[in-house]
């Protein structure tokens, strides 16, 4: 199904698409209020974006460099071209140690490579700590947006949901009372389990070291508590020194929510006594990705969410309506490079606002690249039959002033005495939920004539 | 075998050299650190007491976090009663109510203090703890995280993390609730 199909359910419910708008809205100005308490915050975009450019451009020494700091510490390091060589070596590491219950924290790399079914289908047992992962995992569905992975469901339907699950009271929706439920449920399984897993937020290629961030402290928890630790990354997660992460940590989480800082950013550098730790470095597509110039600036995304948070399609659409496990402007341009038929109407999924762009804190040009994968997917044929055609007579009647002319005469006298119904039709998207403008009876063109004859 | 393909790769596809630029200092202009540090801090439902000595915050926690049984400190000039050099398996930490421990770095920008693994004696005590306190001095405090990167050596110890308020989450409805996996509570305690 394609996203407008799936946007044309979500919407379907007005209100709760008028409280997911508002809602993530929020997120939005809180943003903008964090943002503009930053004097020097334009320059730390300007020079995150920099950082992220020295980085492509030198990114097999600094993956080496990490490499070899990381094993200097006492990390194991491992490297997955695919999401199924990351899948088997996450699964090789527990088995090699005889574990069978993992806690998670938030990882989209994991949720990418679809490590939990591979890890249930081999009888592990994984347990997503942050709390909205474990509500959408306990609902077996995908996460909604990066950040805040069940911000589509109300309170009413987690409160149900927590009932069954983890007998909390039928009918309660107290968020303090659900979220109470959660940490005792979550804190039992982090005393039950053998290893802790979590995603990167940022490599330092000098140190060796990764950065997680949390507001819940759930990566720590999973972490300490188990003499296994595992860290999954995508190859782009490098930044070259320990200053950098002074950008970085600084944009990230006010980017994201407006917070000045996440309540915990943790440095891993080294296993603990007696403990194991791994990291996995994953390609699955980058450094494809990497080749494709137009495009590559994708990769430089720190995973904030503002894109979305500010984006008036995927506001009234919703995450699960794009299809991808990254939603909104920044899946929109990441996903045709995985599969340019089967996400081919993603970068149709945008007004080319460019909104996005202006918020994204590595100011990645996120509505111009929508607009050249548009191109890309016309040129190789993947536009669907209404578009195609619309495309190609539209282009006709553009590229002729004399057939121009002829259409303007045509529509504005249709749109003034065809009766309703023949505009308004499952036919004519641009009459679906709006009124179209009342037509003139001239154009400008015939209008300036009249008016300044002989100019 | 993947680590070569994906090397090659790369280095096929990367682009022309872009240099890596220089950070500037970024001055924070703040006429008194320890107030903007406590109105962030505050901000971020933690809470800042100024003490004169160590001996004080036993009367401080009987007041604040009554019925407490087991408090854990590494700060030197403060004795809890659980001995946390006995203590083998982390999970056992769980019966912690108040852990007190010492900052290295406080930020003012934004309420995050650098605590490392040397202080923590166990990695997970600062957020397996019901109650979190974290003792500073002001002389301890700098302006923003490009400074407190500077400052400390983030591989000095084998973790070490930046911890800017009470565990919490908004993944109900953005609703904030306090006390989601971690401590429950954060106290800023500056003894000087």
């Amino acid at each position: 199904m394609q996203h407008a199909d799936k946007a044309a359910t979500f919407i379907q419910n007005e209100s709760k698409t008028d409280w997911h708008n508002a809602s993530i809205w929020r997120a939005r100005e809180k943003r903008d209020l964090a943002a503009h308490g930053i004097p020097e915050w334009e320059q730390l975009r300007e020079l995150a974006s920099q950082v992220k450019d020295n980085v492509l451009s030198n990114l097999d020494q600094y993956l080496l460099q990490f490499e070899e700091a990381a094993k200097r510490n006492g990390v194991q390091v491992h490297w997955a071209a695919t999401a199924e060589d990351h899948n088997r070596i996450v699964l090789d590491i527990l088995q090699k140690n005889k574990l069978s219950k993992v806690v998670k924290s938030k990882s989209m790399l994991t949720e990418e490579c679809h490590l939990n079914p591979f890890l249930e289908a081999n009888g592990v047992e994984v347990i997503d700590t942050d709390l909205g992962e474990r509500i959408i995992q306990l609902r077996d569905e995908p996460p909604s947006h990066i950040v805040a992975p069940a911000i589509h469901l109300k309170k009413e339907e987690i409160g149900e949901l927590f009932h069954e699950k983890l007998g909390t009271e039928k009918g309660a929706t107290d968020p303090n009372y659900l979220t109470e439920a959660a940490r005792q449920h979550l804190r039992s399984a982090f005393m039950e389990s053998q290893a802790g897993l979590t995603g990167v937020n940022f490599a330092v290629a000098e140190t060796g070291g990764v950065v997680i961030v949390t507001n819940e402290g759930n990566s720590d928890m999973g972490v300490h508590l188990n003499k296994v630790q595992i860290h999954c990354m995508g190859i782009e997660k490098i930044i070259p020194r320990a200053q950098d992460l002074g950008i970085f940590v600084r944009l990230l989480a006010r980017s994201a929510i407006g917070q000045a800082i996440s309540i915990f950013t943790s440095h891993y550098h080294r296993p603990k006594a007696g403990g194991e730790m791994h990291y996995v470095i994953v390609d699955n597509g980058r450094s494809e990705h990497l080749g494709r110039e137009d495009f590559r600036n994708g990769l430089k995304c720190i995973r904030c969410g503002a894109c979305m948070n500010t984006c008036p399609v995927y506001r009234r659409s919703g995450g699960h309506s794009y299809g991808y496990t990254i939603p909104g402007p920044i899946g929109s341009i990441l996903t045709p490079g995985k599969d340019l038929k089967q996400h081919s109407d993603l970068p149709f999924a945008s007004t080319l606002c460019g909104s996005c762009s202006d918020v994204c804190p590595v100011k990645i040009d996120i509505h111009e690249q929508l607009y050249k994968w548009r191109q890309i997917i016309a040129e190789e044929g993947h536009l669907n039959r209404s578009k195609r055609w619309s495309m190609r007579l539209a282009g006709k009647i553009l590229s002729n002033p004399k057939a121009y002319r002829r259409f303007g005469r045509l529509a504005r006298w249709a749109l003034r005495v065809m009766p309703s119904s023949m505009v308004y039709n499952r036919w004519n998207d641009w009459g679906k939920e709006r009124e179209l403008p009342t037509a003139p009876k001239q154009s400008f063109k015939e209008w300036y004539q009249e008016n300044h004859p002989g100019s | 075998m993947s680590k070569e393909t994906i090397l090659s790769r790369i280095r096929a596809n990367k682009p022309a050299a872009r240099a890596l630029p220089s950070i500037p200092a970024f001055d924070f202009v703040a006429s008194d650190l320890q107030a903007a540090f406590t109105e962030l801090a505050e901000a971020n439902a933690s809470r800042c007491i100024t003490l004169t000595s160590a001996a004080e915050l036993d009367d401080f926690i009987q007041i604040q976090f009554p019925g407490t049984k087991q408090i854990a400190s590494t700060y030197p000039a403060f004795k809890g009663n659980i001995d946390l050099t006995t203590i083998t398996d982390p999970s056992e930490l769980k019966q912690v109510d108040v852990a007190i421990i010492p900052g290295q770095v406080g930020v003012a920008e934004n309420a995050a203090i650098w605590v490392t693994e040397e202080a923590c004696v166990h990695r997970a005590l600062p957020v397996i703890t019901q109650h979190l306190i974290l003792v500073l001095s002001k002389t301890q405090l700098v302006g923003n995280l490009h400074e407190a990167y500077r400052k400390i050596q983030i591989d000095e110890f084998g973790y070490g993390v930046f911890i800017a308020g009470p565990s919490k989450t908004a993944d109900i409805e953005q609703s904030l609730v306090i006390g989601a996996q971690g401590a429950r509570s954060l106290t800023i305690v500056f003894i000087d």
